[in-house]
């Protein structure tokens, strides 16, 4: 019978399926941070458990972390935030889990941190106790996010309960317009669909405008199904998957290679699979997105106005929108080009990667930060990703530009660490999420993509990346 | 875990979909490493006037008088009735362990966030899918009976009004199961321990690089 790719990972990882409906699946990968962990290390230690299989596990460090050079987790200010990294660092040493810590070039967002080092490959399910694991299954795995119940439950016995999910097709097809990135077709997605429209759904990512992305382009993709609805996103295998795993730290090697290229090559839904819902969404209707509410579904073309709510039929949508209007400061039927920003942040497991610090360069180089915006903060994913920058020569066109090169982390993204807005501004930023209070108490999200982040940053209010002149790096 | 038998409870009403983990406990209450004491900062940006911080005495902090926990009709409720796609956002299971903490035992709302829901049946919260139309009457209720009260029977899989009239909520077999009795997942998962270790030997032939040290 043909099968999805979700199908052929769940059967794949299938270790028992009970007579009431759940399902032990075997988990291949755990990720493990500093703050969703330190109550599944203490639940292991009181039932005097061992992990299940230690090496199976990768941890770091990233939403804590200041993104100010800093030498061990002595130095770090916040009490709070010095305790969690520092029992991740007792934790990982007491267990003998493998840990990129601080001043580790490893070290760093944990979905920049998995692909980058080939602990993650094609066919694995992946689990962290982050929502945004979905971003793994850019390599054609079940990669999703799980509490710190499960995080232990994972430890201790490398399986997970679970019950099957529906699938979900999203296919783009056609060619993406000149400035029209991954994060805008993500975002576009999540305006049409909601963000409940993929609950309960694996999804999986198709189409020609998919296929032609970059692996850096279908994990911003993968990393917000998660704002779709859907704990889990995927993208099929193909040369371009393959080309990226190759010769990773942890990519299997040699004759393991041959025969794992050989296993991932399967890892595409069946000509005739059959899904329980799909969406058709045409790539020559996507233009460059900006989010202007409190949920990743109140998003907009660049060139729109902001919408009425009188106009809206559904009463629970209409008081959401009159809640978020009231938040943000702004006026229905304003443009969005109109809308100032104060702050703005690059970074973050969507948008963090090389290509997306490429893109936001591109538009920075020989331009500077307008006088009105007060901070654009440029965070790498990774120490690698930093390194990498750097000897392209991207930190030196950042700071040309007045923006300001950070060490790695989540950063603003979700402001546990020092980076974070004050209440009223307003922020042009590449991460997934813009609910009140996510980067700063009373702190207003706009989210976009780094060439559109950087673009607001030169201009001081929102600018459609398509009338900028472009430059070549 | 505490068992889910039957909860007799006030309903507070919260008005809003797409409440998300965020909202129910913010960032800054995360550094923690314990699992308990997330109550007095469940909503904080809602509940409270000023930005909390963790270690704060909570009772000096101004109130949102306005906001609906703070209201004195809702003092003690148990039963939190919501809007759709509650619990959106982060993984967090801080969110309902901090929901739990203020005294939450079930949750009732038109649909939920996936990994939200998953993580309430680790810790004896009981999240409800009813319709859009049976939230809109419930919400209607509540705010026009002062006092108003639901029970929720998990055995029987029904919530019961004040008029006796019930109405029935589906639950997985395996779920119920483990809420009706307490029951820690890890224990009953390693009780196949032998067919985890089987699985893992086909797996080893077939895909050895998975299996690094």
């Amino acid at each position: 019978m043909a099968r999805t790719l979700y199908d052929k990972l769940w059967d794949a990882h299938l270790v028992k399926q009970r007579d009431d409906g759940s399902a032990l699946i075997y988990i291949d990968r755990q990720i493990i941070h500093e703050v969703t962990s330190p109550q599944a290390f203490e639940g292991l230690r009181l039932a005097n458990r061992q992990p299940w299989r230690v090496g199976s596990n990768f941890a770091t460090l990233d939403h804590n972390v200041p993104t100010t050079p800093f030498k061990n987790a002595s130095e770090i200010e916040d009490e709070t935030s010095r305790i969690q990294v520092q029992t991740l660092e007792d934790n990982t040493r007491a267990f003998g889990i493998r840990e990129f810590g601080i001043g580790d070039v490893r070290q760093g967002i944990v979905h920049v941190m998995a692909p980058e080092q080939g602990a993650v490959v094609p066919g694995m399910t992946v689990v962290c106790g982050d929502s945004h694991t979905s971003t793994n299954g850019a390599l054609a795995c079940l990669a999703h996010g799980i509490g710190t119940s499960e995080v232990e439950h994972v430890l201790a016995t490398q399986c997970l309960v679970a019950k099957k999910m529906k699938n979900m097709l999203i296919r783009v097809e056609g060619e993406l317009g000149a400035g029209v990135t991954a994060k805008d077709v993500v975002l576009h997605i999540i305006g049409v669909i909601g963000t409940a429209g993929g609950n309960g759904h694996a999804m999986e990512f198709a189409g020609s405008a998919i296929r032609s992305l970059s692996m850096e382009g279908r994990m911003t993709i993968c990393n917000m199904s998660i704002e779709a609805g859907a704990r889990a996103g995927m993208v099929a295998v193909d040369d371009i998957t393959i080309d990226y795993v190759k010769d990773r730290p942890f990519a299997p090697k040699g004759a393991d290679w041959d025969a794992a290229v050989e296993y991932w090559r399967t890892l595409v839904s069946d000509a005739g699979a059959k899904f329980d819902t799909v969406v058709e969404i045409n790539a020559a209707d996507i233009k460059p997105q900006v989010s202007w509410g409190t949920s990743p579904e109140m998003v907009l073309p660049v060139d729109a106005t902001l919408p009425i709510p009188e106009q809206e039929n559904d009463a629970v949508k209409r008081s959401g929108m009159e809640r978020a209007y009231q938040y943000m400061g702004l006026t229905p039927g304003m443009k969005i080009t109109d809308i100032k920003v104060d702050r703005v942040f690059i970074g973050s497991c969507t948008n963090s990667r090389i290509e997306d610090l490429r893109a936001a360069a591109v538009v920075a180089k020989g331009r500077k930060k307008a006088d009105s915006v007060k901070q654009v903060l440029v965070v790498p994913g990774s120490g690698l990703v930093k390194q990498q920058a750097e000897a392209e020569g991207l930190d030196r066109i950042f700071v040309e530009a007045g923006f300001e090169w950070r060490e790695p982390g989540c950063s603003m993204c979700l402001a546990m660490n020092p980076d974070k807005l004050m209440p009223g501004e307003h922020c042009a930023s590449t991460s997934n999420r813009n609910f009140e209070g996510r980067q700063g108490n009373g702190g207003r999200t706009h989210l976009v993509s780094p060439a559109m982040a950087a673009a607001a940053a030169v201009a001081g209010h929102f600018v459609d990346i398509r009338e900028l002149e472009s430059r070549e790096l | 875990m505490d068992k889910f038998i039957r909860e007799d409870g006030l309903v507070a009403p919260l008005d809003r979909a797409n409440v998300d983990t965020d909202q129910i406990i913010p960032k800054q209450f995360l550094k923690s490493i314990k699992r308990s004491g997330f109550g007095p900062n469940l909503f904080d940006e809602w509940r409270y006037l000023d930005e909390g911080q963790p270690g704060q005495d909570n009772s000096k902090r101004p109130l949102n008088k306005e906001f609906v926990l703070n209201q004195p009709r809702y003092q003690g409720a148990s039963i939190l009735l919501a809007r759709r796609n509650f619990g959106c956002g982060s993984s967090r299971e801080h969110a309902p362990w901090a929901l739990l903490d203020f005294g939450f035992r079930a949750i009732i709302a038109p649909s939920f966030a996936d990994i939200f829901f998953n993580n309430c049946f680790k810790n004896g919260v009981l999240p409800i899918v009813v319709s859009e139309e049976v939230a809109d009457e419930l919400f209607k209720a509540v705010q026009a009976n002062e006092g108003y009260r639901l029970t929720v029977d998990l055995a029987e899989q029904k919530i019961i009004r004040p008029d006796g009239a019930a109405i029935d909520f589906e639950i997985d077999a395996f779920r119920k199961h483990c809420l009706l009795n307490g029951l820690d997942d890890i224990g009953l998962t390693l009780q196949d321990a032998d067919a985890i270790r089987e699985y893992e030997k086909g797996r080893q032939q077939r895909e050895p690089w998975v299996f690094i040290d």
